[in-house]
C-alpha cells in the first residue's frame, strides 16, 4: 500500500503526516508514505485545498487533517 | 433580554454603578452574546461549505461564461473555506481548468473577505443590515477587480505555468455521510473558537475601556471626522491586522458607537480580511511582484472608494 501526503509544507501538512504515520503503527499494515510537496505533482491530483491524502492513487481526504483512527480505517 | 439581566447583575447584585459599572456591563453582554453567535454561525458555515469544496467549484467555473464566471465566482468565495496556507494550489487549480485569470482573481479576493469568522463578528455585532452591506460590497469589490484585473493580459505574470488540462478535469470524490459533515463541522467550530478566543476577549476588554472610559469628543475629533484623508489611513492601517480580524472588530464597534463614520469602518474592516500580507507573501511564489501590487492597489483603490460612496451617502 502506499500512503501519500499532498502538501507544500503547513502546518497541518506535518500534523497530517504524523497523524499518517501513527495509524500505520497502530494499524500493523505495511505501508509506504511518501509526501508531495512538489506543486504541479499535487495538481495532479486534482487537489486544491491542502493537506490532502492519497491511498494506492485515490484521493480520500482534502483540505483537513483527519485523526489517527480516521486514517486506520481508511487503510484497513 | 440578555441586556436587562447583565444590566441587573451588575447595577443590583454587584451593586456598583459609575464608568467601571459601564464598562464591565458592556464586557459582559458583549462576550457572551459574541462567542454564542460565534459558535453558531461558524458551525453553520462549515457545515453548509462541507458540501462546496473547491475541487466541484472548479468544475463549475470552468464550465462558465467569463463574466457570468466573475460574479459566480465572488458568490462561491463566501461559502468555499479559504486559507491562505492553500492560496498557491487554489491559484494554479483554476488555472489548470482554463479559469480565466481575472475570475480567479475574483474568487481570490472574495473568499478571504467573506470569511466565516468576519461573518460571524460582524453579524454579532452590527447585525444583519451592515453585515449585509459589507457581503454585498465586497462582492462588488471582488467582480470588479476581477474584471479590471483580466482586461489587463497578465497571465505572463504567473510565474509557475500549469499545463492546462484536455477533457475532464483530474476527479477527486468522496463520498461523507451527514454525521461525518456534522462531527467535522463541530471540531472545525471548536478549533477556530480556540484560535480566536483571547483575540476576542482582548478586543472587547479594550472595546469596553473606551466605552465606559474614552470620552466621545476625542474619537471623534481623531476617527470620526469626514476628513478626506480618514478612509484612505483607515485602509492603510487594516493592512497589518490581518490574524487579528477577530480582535478587531470589536474595537471598530466602539468606535463606530462612539461617532466613527460607517464608511471608513467598513474600509477599514474590508481592508483588514481583504488585503493580507501573510497572502501576499505566499502568493509571492508563484506571481510576478508586479501581478501582486497591480492586485493589492486594484483591491485597495475598490475598499476605499466603498468608504467614501458610503460616508458620502450617509453622511
Amino acid at each position: 500500500m502506499t500512503i501519500e501526503i499532498l502538501g507544500t509544507g503547513c502546518a497541518k501538512c506535518r500534523a497530517l503526516e504524523e497523524n499518517v504515520k501513527q495509524a500505520v503503527a497502530k494499524s500493523g499494515k505495511f505501508a509506504q508514505i511518501k509526501k508531495v510537496d512538489d506543486i504541479t505533482e499535487i495538481m495532479k491530483y486534482g487537489v486544491m485545498s491542502t493537506p490532502g491524502l492519497v491511498i494506492d492513487s485515490k484521493v480520500v481526504s482534502v483540505g483537513k487533517v483527519p485523526s489517527v483512527d480516521d486514517i486506520v480505517k481508511l487503510i484497513s | 433580554m440578555w441586556k436587562e439581566a447583565v444590566d441587573s447583575f451588575v447595577y443590583e447584585t454587584l451593586g456598583i454603578g459609575g464608568r467601571a459599572a459601564e464598562a464591565l456591563d458592556f464586557f459582559i453582554y458583549d462576550t457572551v452574546k459574541i462567542f454564542l453567535l460565534l459558535a453558531l454561525i461558524i458551525f453553520a458555515v462549515t457545515f453548509l461549505r462541507s458540501f462546496f469544496p473547491t475541487e466541484i467549484v472548479r468544475e463549475y467555473l470552468s464550465r462558465r461564461h467569463p463574466l457570468f464566471g466573475h460574479i459566480s465566482a465572488a458568490l462561491f468565495g463566501i461559502i468555499t473555506p479559504f486559507c491562505s496556507c492553500s492560496a498557491i494550489p487554489l491559484f494554479l487549480g483554476f488555472l489548470q481548468a482554463r479559469i480565466p485569470l481575472g475570475v480567479t482573481f475574483s474568487y481570490l479576493v472574495s473568499a478571504p473577505m467573506n470569511n466565516e469568522i468576519a461573518i460571524a463578528m460582524l453579524f454579532a455585532l452590527f447585525g444583519w443590515k451592515v453585515t449585509l452591506l459589507y457581503i454585498g460590497f465586497g462582492l462588488l469589490v471582488a467582480i470588479v477587480s476581477g474584471l479590471i484585473i483580466g482586461r489587463l493580459n497578465l497571465e505572463d505574470e504567473v510565474l509557475i505555468k500549469v499545463e492546462p488540462v484536455e477533457g475532464e478535469l483530474p476527479k477527486c470524490e468522496m463520498i461523507i455521510s451527514l454525521g461525518e459533515r456534522l462531527i467535522e463541522a463541530w471540531r472545525y467550530t471548536v478549533d477556530i473558537l480556540h484560535k480566536v478566543w483571547l483575540y476576542v476577549v482582548a478586543g472587547i476588554a479594550v472595546g469596553a475601556f473606551i466605552h465606559g472610559y474614552v470620552p466621545t469628543d476625542l474619537i471623534v475629533s481623531v476617527a470620526g471626522n469626514d476628513a478626506w484623508y480618514a478612509v484612505p489611513v483607515a485602509t492603510i492601517l487594516g493592512v497589518p491586522m490581518y490574524s487579528n480580524a477577530a480582535g478587531v472588530m470589536p474595537l471598530v464597534e466602539v468606535l463606530t458607537q462612539k461617532g466613527m463614520l460607517m464608511g471608513t469602518a467598513l474600509s477599514f474592516m474590508m481592508a483588514v480580511t481583504a488585503l493580507s500580507l501573510p497572502e501576499a507573501m505566499i502568493l509571492k511564489k508563484i506571481l510576478s511582484t508586479k501581478l501582486i501590487t497591480i492586485f493589492f492597489s486594484t483591491v485597495a483603490m475598490g475598499i476605499i472608494l466603498i468608504g467614501y460612496i458610503f460616508n458620502g451617502v450617509l453622511g
